[in-house]
């Protein structure tokens, strides 16, 4: 397996929406390379034979009966809301100008 | 009644009005108050939310109404847990100030008993580390030695414990985050089951793996504790409905006869302190003293599993985390009417995450990532399983596996932290039980030679029956408490100021 880029490391930042200085994608594309040395083991013994396991028990799609019970009101749904307006949480804008 | 007495017995004396709530919550609020400038366990003291409930506890009893065992005993809480109207922070600059509009299921089982929260306790930021030292508000300290850190994540649990500053804690464990903080300060602390305890308003780092647990300076008091909040909850789809072992008679039962418990060959050697291990055959040999049989088992996947840890819990917060988006509520940043919402994500995700969480969840996103999926996230997967194969192999030869919690006693703060591999290798022992989603128990047994540090003796069991660590805590416990005297804590030397 090769390894990362600090150009791969800038796009994975683009993709997490964390923004980055230089001095951070420096450090971390170091820092990365030699934790993906260390996890890339888990290859060594992943045979196509073996499945996967994505949590410790079954998991089924839990639902319950569809009845009104109650829930957060308004007031308190946007008491950690950074901006609100009109019992909304007001965000910036999300389609650029006009 | 003095801060040092267990839980049982704080709750004997509440039961028979030796002492009232309220006194026995001010005595801890003053051991805080005295020793806590110097330990920083606490973020955030809810001093009138818990004499408020103290009071009612109180008034309760007075009138002769039936109350839980632990009703008026204190607790602290990990701050990861949210708790309605009080400061919830997850250790992270990202939650600052947010007061959550809803009670985690733990902490309305915590209400309903009448346990008195004291306050909410520090983290590594988001459950991630081994050493507290990640979190924004700065480390909590181990109160064995200042200088040294209290084990992580749950480092602010488990230095209140350790420091006499709660009776009682709640932790949670993604990796080790109980199991390890009780093994270096001396304390108790348990991972129930997955599915065990409700997972709901737990805020999630890593969902496969994260369990809240109990945490307290006695088998018995862990058990009482795990006994208030385990149960089915219909909130957390991963919630198991099932009857919770009887975790509390198990406790109390000190009989090992004839049990086999099985000591895994790879939870040993080399990486593992001289002292560390020491303690740990010591242990072992009271155990067989006490007329368990040892098995050796072989777990040869478990050297597979911290690597596999740390592709599949980064993948997960990677994901959990994109919550943190600065629309409906926490930190928001550089919102100066001209920027766009994903350039103020951007920003607001660089301000309030630290250097771990970025870490992991750049990690997570490269393991997740078109390309890279099957290499990374989906072998580690499959590594789970095999990792599942040997636990299950060895349940077949033996009731409970023994192994040491973490390789080294307490290390010094600063010392890895800027060296996240040798960090991740504090959790080597803790985190198969995780990857299973198996029950595991860390209790002290004893202090290791070389640095007079506690160590800590980790009980694995199958799922769902939980009740087997507490079986086997309980009579070791028991056991070096009759070897050492007195308990390991009181070895521990006096902070300054304390009550």
């Amino acid at each position: 397996m090769s390894g990362i880029s600090r150009d791969e490391v800038a796009n994975l930042a683009r993709l997490a929406r964390i923004e980055m200085s230089d001095a951070e994608l420096d450090h971390l594309s170091g820092e990365m390379q030699v934790i993906l040395g260390a996890v890339a083991r888990v290859q060594e013994v992943a045979g196509a034979d073996v499945p996967p396991t994505s949590h410790p028990i079954p998991v089924n799609n839990v639902v319950r009966e569809d009845v009104v019970v109650p829930s957060l009101s308004p007031t308190d749904a946007l008491s950690g809301a950074p901006a609100s307006a009109e019992q909304r949480f007001k965000v910036p804008q999300i389609l650029g100008e006009e | 009644m003095s801060i040092r007495n267990t839980a049982a017995q704080m709750s004997d004396a509440l039961a028979k009005k030796e002492i009232s709530a309220v006194e026995l919550a001010n005595q801890h609020y003053a051991q805080i108050e005295a020793v806590d400038k110097d330990v920083h366990a606490f973020l955030h003291l809810d001093k009138a939310g818990a004499i408020a409930q103290a009071e009612s506890i109180d008034k309760k009893r007075a009138a002769g109404e039936k109350l839980s065992p632990l009703a008026g005993v204190p607790l602290a809480l990990k701050d990861v847990l949210v708790q309605k109207g009080v400061p919830t922070t997850c250790g992270s600059k990202m939650l600052e100030g947010w007061r959550p509009p809803y009670d985690a299921t733990v902490v309305t089982k915590l209400k309903d008993a009448g346990i008195v929260i004291l306050g909410k306790t520090n983290m590594d930021e988001f459950a991630m580390g081994s050493s507290t030292e990640n979190s924004a508000y700065g480390p909590t300290h181990n109160p064995w030695d200042l200088t040294r850190i209290p084990g992580g994540s749950g480092g602010g649990s488990s230095a209140a414990l350790a420091a006499f500053e709660a009776p009682l804690a709640i932790g949670t464990d993604t990796g080790g985050s109980i199991r390890q903080p009780a093994a270096v300060t001396g304390t108790v602390g348990v991972k129930p089951t997955y599915g065990g305890v409700s997972r709901y308003g737990l805020v999630a780092f890593s969902s496969s793996l994260d369990q809240a647990g109990p945490c307290a300076r006695t088998v018995l008091d862990t058990a009482l504790l795990h006994q208030t909040i385990a149960g089915f909850d219909p909130k957390d789809s991963t919630s198991i409905n099932h009857a919770v072992p009887d975790v509390v008679a198990a406790a109390k039962k000190k009989d090992v006869k004839g049990l086999r418990i099985g000591i895994v060959k790879q939870l040993a050697g080399e990486g593992y302190q001289k002292g560390v291990e020491n303690k740990f055959n010591e242990a072992v040999a009271e155990l067989v003293k006490l007329g368990a049989e040892i098995v050796e088992v072989s777990c040869p996947n478990f050297e597979y599993a911290l690597a596999a840890y740390y592709l599949i819990a980064p993948s997960e917060c990677s994901s959990n985390l994109a919550r943190f988006d600065s629309m409906r509520f926490g930190l928001r940043v550089g919102d100066d009417g001209a920027k766009g919402a994903e350039e103020v994500m951007n920003l607001t995700r660089q301000a309030g995450f630290g250097r771990e969480v970025k870490r992991r969840i750049i990690l997570g996103t490269y393991a997740l990532s078109s390309g890279y999926y099957d290499a990374y996230y989906g072998s580690a997967q499959k590594v789970r399983t095999l990792i599942k194969q040997d636990f299950d192999a060895a349940f077949e030869k033996c009731d409970v596996l023994v192994s040491p919690t973490a390789p080294t006693t307490a290390f010094k703060i600063g010392e890895k932290s800027n060296d996240p591999l040798a960090m991740y290798l504090n959790d080597i022992a803790t985190i198969p039980v995780n990857m299973a989603g198996i029950g595991g128990m860390s209790l002290p047994c004893g202090l290791a030679e070389e640095d007079n540090l506690p160590v800590g003796f980790q009980i694995m069991s199958p799922a769902m029956k939980d009740d087997r660590m507490y079986l086997v805590g309980g009579a070791l416990e028991a056991a070096l408490l009759a070897k050492w005297g007195k308990p390991l804590l009181d070895f521990a030397p006096k902070l300054a100021g304390s009550k």
